[in-house]
């Protein structure tokens, strides 16, 4: 049954019950299990709105204003993507989040011989400034904020995205762009990797350094549980290599004289929303407060607002079967009912077709439709953090504290979490976790409806999107143009300017900003990359 | 005694597709199941994969693909196994495919198709059934 | 789950000439062939034999996770640079439960994957002491006879000293990771004498400058007569290929050495002696295993003697063991 662990007498009655993070749950919950558990209104939970904002970042919760709806968008063509970008602002979102294709995240052009087959495939192709242009046409840029999942190439594109809106009359301060740039958490499991670890942390300390104070309304980095979490980590272990990931990136930005209090208020996270309700949102409720004790006490930041762990809690992709696709639809409902109860600020859902292809717009619509209709029709506006005081959840909520304090005590012992990823200690547990996870879904330990243990099924006729080899082209035939339109001078001028500050200690994003104006391509920035910086070389994951 | 002979499995991640958690799984449910597992480790172009095939000497290339793009690459692939004469290599393919898919990936010369949802005991008994 | 067996028969047959030719398809199922216990495999390596003896067989060993495969993975650069062709044997665990295998070292080797002058051969110990796979020492064969003029090893990383390993390298590097005293054991343990260079991997880690300094001290104690090989102490690290061009210089040093002081040729002459009292061993014991089986089998055939092991088996064991090795001695005699 679900992702728990439930263990049933002959009679099929539920003995126990253990959660995926290791709390073994009891039948009944009552005023002993808060006092045995240490529970104390004041310190572990507080007014919504206040420290340790277990309860929720702002003490109206959704009544003074729902949440930020961003569905993951972009495929083919930045003509394509565009269209899409507004057929969603059309339909109530206020956010965009732009899906690259791998080519892109990979930093190779759409005409390196490596992109072949995935031009435009996952995401939008993206060479120069000019798809930019054209993929952010008409949208007001400093209105509707934009997430950048993009890591490797991450402040590349944030560099982008300021010459975007320089370009369209923007100033640099009214725009905002949340580029993902979590490179540890890509050596995890997201697998878009390029540069040695040291080398990929120093451009996200780069890019953040440079945000902090030239682009004061984006937030250079968007931390992930979400994928160490799809790749087999537990609700809390998501959590603790989240939190320990977001520590590398402040002591790298610290060590480099700024203090923590002047730039961790811009850091976002994305999170994972599947499983267990309850498990979720007590990991959610336990990860405000320790994120916010964390700087405190470690960092010393005591501006209320820069204690807010702010992000996209967003519904999980594997839980999703291709078995019975429309099932997915209602999963999608209920992982968004545990994004509202947690107090997701940002929200997004994988759609129904999430085994087969990306997105077509009916099934993009309906899960934006489903997030609207969580918050007009069913009353999770109404009062804040309504769980609170459940003497259930609020034991919950300790105990998964304690656990995502374990597992970062473990990642200290490893000596932090660079070394841990380095050495693939982190990436071995989440691996043998997966399978582990896997042998069980099989066995029919962990239930999936729709799926039948020993029963493989052929999935449904399902409508897919559909893959046109013709993007590509297109997506090459720009790039020809720009190569024969461009001042080749000032491209190689900002290059060589990159490659000095790449080599030295002065912070790539101001030649980046300069070369992505002279329309110099990323696979030409990420190749100076390439020459100054290396390539990681993944360690051994069993 | 123990049996000298173990069938060698490559499981490999060509192309600059990042999802490595089906391709990892599958090379410890292999291990399992007394294969000798190499794991080609992420963004491989296919010569790589074709020469470590044959330093190796694997009975089986295991692609991993995720992105959507199994219909270019194990085209290309497939030549590559002709033209270079690995005639007693058996490809096999795993990830997301869609089921029409299926038979254009087995008429390229895929020997078998191992779509996402399929169970550890198929892969297992699909690979040992390749050499009955 | 019964096992099925592939068939892997090399097909088209393996010529001598293709081996020699560095033909790697020939090359690499010659290997196979020998890893599965092909009598055929084992005729050809007679026949290469005298085409080998060319190469330069280095050893990597160290405990688990020092970084041998890291530290290979550099130094495969290095020797290229210096336009060597090189082989690489690595040797992973089995599982002692399912006898299967993930081979992982190279994972950290693949970015050679591709160089026409990199061989890498990934093979599981299937049991076998001392953390080296018993087709290893033919492998290097094969990969002398194809031409791969430096040949490195790297066993399965082992937490005591592993000497087996000495039989079949012509150089061997001792990793050690800074703090962890790992090289000190293994100094104490006996290796020593019988390892021609101490690396010590790691040097970004805090201790490396201390762990050198200890193993030089170890090192220099060691009783100098004159025209020996001082084994030098090489810090590393192998993530960042940070002095392993030293490694490498100094690796090709110790083959000048050798080759000057003669070193070289009674290594081989003694390294082929040992080989062949091993492969006469094995031999042997493949073929009277079986016939050991039958005749333990046969003892046990009779009550009285049964009765006999169940009330004292070492005084029974003795018994049946005299007389089968008096039967070896003298095949007239009978065994009963
Ligand atoms: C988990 C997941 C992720 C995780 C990956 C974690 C990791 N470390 O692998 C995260 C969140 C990081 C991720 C990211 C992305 N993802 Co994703 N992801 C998934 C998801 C939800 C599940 C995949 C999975 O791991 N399944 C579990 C494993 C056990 O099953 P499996 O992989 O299918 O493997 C089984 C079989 O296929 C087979 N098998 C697999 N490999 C092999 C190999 C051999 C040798 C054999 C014999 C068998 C075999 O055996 C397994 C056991 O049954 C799928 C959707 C889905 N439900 O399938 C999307 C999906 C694959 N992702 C998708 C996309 C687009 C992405 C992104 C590229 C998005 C983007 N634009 O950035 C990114 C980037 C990743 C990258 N760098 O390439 C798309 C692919 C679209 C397509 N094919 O048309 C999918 C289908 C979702 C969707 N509908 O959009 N993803
Ligand atoms: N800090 C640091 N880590 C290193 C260095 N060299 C290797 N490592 C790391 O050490 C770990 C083990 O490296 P491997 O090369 O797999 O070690 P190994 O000795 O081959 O391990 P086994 O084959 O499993 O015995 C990996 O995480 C490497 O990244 C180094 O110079 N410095
Ligand atoms: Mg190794």
């Amino acid at each position: 049954m679900g992702v728990a662990r439930y263990i049933k007498d002959e009679k099929g009655a539920i003995t126990e019950v253990v959660y995926q993070s290791g709390m073994k749950i009891k039948p009944g919950y009552g005023p002993q299990d808060l006092a045995d558990a240490g529970f104390s209104y004041e310190t572990d939970l507080g007014e919504p709105g206040e420290f340790p904002f277990t309860r929720s970042l702002h003490p109206q919760g959704y009544r003074s204003r729902a949440w930020t709806t961003r569905q993951y968008t972009g495929f083919g063509t930045p003509e394509q993507t565009n269209e899409r970008f507004k057929l969603m602002i059309a339909n109530g979102q206020n956010g965009l989040n732009v899906a690259f294709d791998l080519p892109t995240q990979m930093g190779y052009d759409s005409d390196h011989p490596l992109a072949e087959g995935e031009v435009g495939r996952v995401g939008m192709a993206v060479d120069s400034l000019k798809d930019f242009l054209t993929a952010f046409d008409g949208i007001p840029l400093d209105r509707i904020g934009s997430g950048l999942t993009i890591n490797a190439v991450a402040s590349i594109m944030m560099a982008m995205y300021q010459a975007l809106g320089e370009t369209k009359g923007f100033d640099r301060t009214k725009i905002s762009c949340t580029p993902q740039n979590d490179i540890l958490k890509e050596m995890i499991g997201r697998g878009a990797w390029i540069f040695p670890v040291e080398h990929g942390v120093r451009l996200v300390g780069d890019s953040i350094a440079y945000a902090v104070k030239e682009l004061p309304r984006s937030n250079p980095v968007s931390i992930c549980g979400y994928h160490i979490r799809e790749s087999g980590a537990t609700p809390a272990q998501e959590i603790a290599y989240a939190f320990e990931i977001a520590r590398a990136y402040i002591d790298t930005v610290a060590q480099r004289g700024i203090d923590p209090s002047d730039f961790v208020g811009r850091f976002s996270f994305n999170f994972n929303v599947y499983g267990n309700l309850w498990e979720q949102v007590a990991k959610f409720r336990a990860a405000r407060k320790i994120w916010a004790q964390m700087l405190k006490e470690d960092y010393g930041v005591t501006d209320k607002k820069k204690l807010f762990l702010r992000g996209l809690f967003g519904g999980g992709g594997s839980g999703l079967t291709k078995e019975q696709p429309e099932n997915n639809i209602m999963r999608g409902a209920f992982y968004a009912l545990g994004a509202a109860l947690s107090g997701a600020q940002t929200t997004a859902l994988c759609s129904f077709d999430e085994a087969y292809t990306i997105p077509t717009p009916r099934s993009a619509l309906l899960s934006l439709k489903t997030l609207e209709l969580l918050m007009d029709e069913v009353g999770l506006r109404d009062t804040v953090d309504p769980l609170a005081g459940s003497y259930f959840i609020e034991t919950l909520t300790l105990e998964m504290a304690d656990k995502i304090k374990e597992e970062m005590a473990w990642v200290k012992e490893m000596g932090g979490i660079v070394s841990g990823i380095s050495d693939g200690m982190i990436q071995k547990k989440v691996s043998q976790q997966a399978y582990e996870f896997e042998k069980g879904l099989q066995s029919g330990e962990y239930k999936k409806v729709g799926k039948t243990p020993g029963k493989e099924d052929e999935g449904a006729d399902v409508e897919l999107h559909q893959y046109n080899a013709a993007w590509a082209k297109s997506s090459k035939d720009s790039l020809a143009a720009v190569k024969r339109t461009r001042h080749e001078k000032a491209v190689a001028d900002t290059l060589r300017a990159l490659e000095k500050a790449a080599k030295g200690k002065d912070n790539v994003m101001p030649p980046l900003v300069e070369c992505c104006k002279a329309f110099a391509t990323v696979g030409e920035m990420a190749d100076v990359f390439r020459q100054v910086f290396g390539e990681w070389q993944e360690p051994i994951f069993y | 005694m123990e049996t000298l002979n173990k069938i060698r499995v490559l499981v490999a991640k060509p192309g600059l597709d990042g999802h490595d958690k089906g391709a990892k799984i599958v090379a410890l449910a292999l291990r399992d199941a007394g294969m000798e597992v190499i794991y080609s480790g992420l963004h491989q172009t296919l010569d790589q994969i074709m020469s470590t095939a044959v330093q190796e000497s694997v009975d089986v290339i295991g692609l991993s693909i995720m992105s959507g793009a199994h219909l270019p690459i194990c085209e290309k692939l497939t030549a590559m196994i002709k033209e270079q004469g690995l005639d007693n290599v058996h490809l096999v393919v795993g990830g997301v495919i869609p089921n029409q898919d299926v038979q254009v990936l087995r008429k390229m010369g895929v020997a078998a198709v191992f779509p996402g949802g399929t169970s550890f005991d198929t892969i297992v008994s699909g690979i040992n059934g390749l050499f009955q | 789950m019964p096992e099925k067996v592939p068939d892997i028969q090399p097909d088209p047959p393996v010529e001598i000439r293709q081996i020699l030719d560095g033909d790697v398809m020939a090359g690499a199922r010659l290997i196979r062939c020998i890893e599965a216990g092909d009598p055929a495999a084992a005729q050809m390596l007679g026949k290469l034999y005298s085409h080998a003896g060319n190469a330069f067989v280095i050893g990597i060993t160290g405990p688990p996770g020092a970084g041998k495969s890291t530290l290979i993975n550099s130094l495969i650069t290095m020797f290229r640079k210096k336009q060597f062709t090189v082989g690489v044997v690595a040797v992973d665990p089995s599982s002692r439960k399912t006898g299967g295998a993930v081979l992982g070292d190279r994972v950290r080797m693949q970015a050679h994957a591709g160089d026409k002058g990199v061989f890498i051969r990934s093979m599981a110990a299937r049991g076998a002491a001392g953390g080296l796979a018993r087709a290893a020492k033919d492998t290097c064969l094969v990969l002398d006879a194809m031409g791969y003029e430096i040949i490195i090893v790297e066993p399965v990383g082992s937490g005591q000293a592993d000497l087996e390993i000495t039989t079949l390298v012509h150089s061997l590097g001792l990793v050690a990771i800074p703090g962890t005293g790992d090289g000190i054991q293994a100094v104490k343990a006996g290796l020593l004498e019988a390892a021609d260079l101490f690396i010590v991997n790691k040097t970004d880690l805090p201790g490396a400058a201390s762990e050198m300094m200890t193993l030089e001290h170890l090192v220099q104690q060691r009783s100098l007569e004159p025209d020996t090989w001082q084994p030098p102490v090489v810090g590393t690290c192998a993530r960042t290929g940070e002095g392993v061009d030293r490694l490498a210089d100094l690796f090709l040093d110790h083959r000048q050495f050798m080759k000057d002081h003669q070193v070289l040729e009674k290594i081989q002459t003694a390294q082929a002696g040992e080989y062949f009292n091993t492969l006469v061993r094995q031999m042997v014991m493949d073929r009277i295993d079986p016939w050991i089986d039958r005749q333990v089998a046969a003892f046990l055939d009779t009550a009285a003697q049964k009765a006999a092991v169940a009330a004292d088996p070492y005084q029974a064991a003795r018994k049946l063991a005299d007389r089968l090795t008096r039967f070896l001695a003298e095949p007239d005699s009978e065994v009963f």
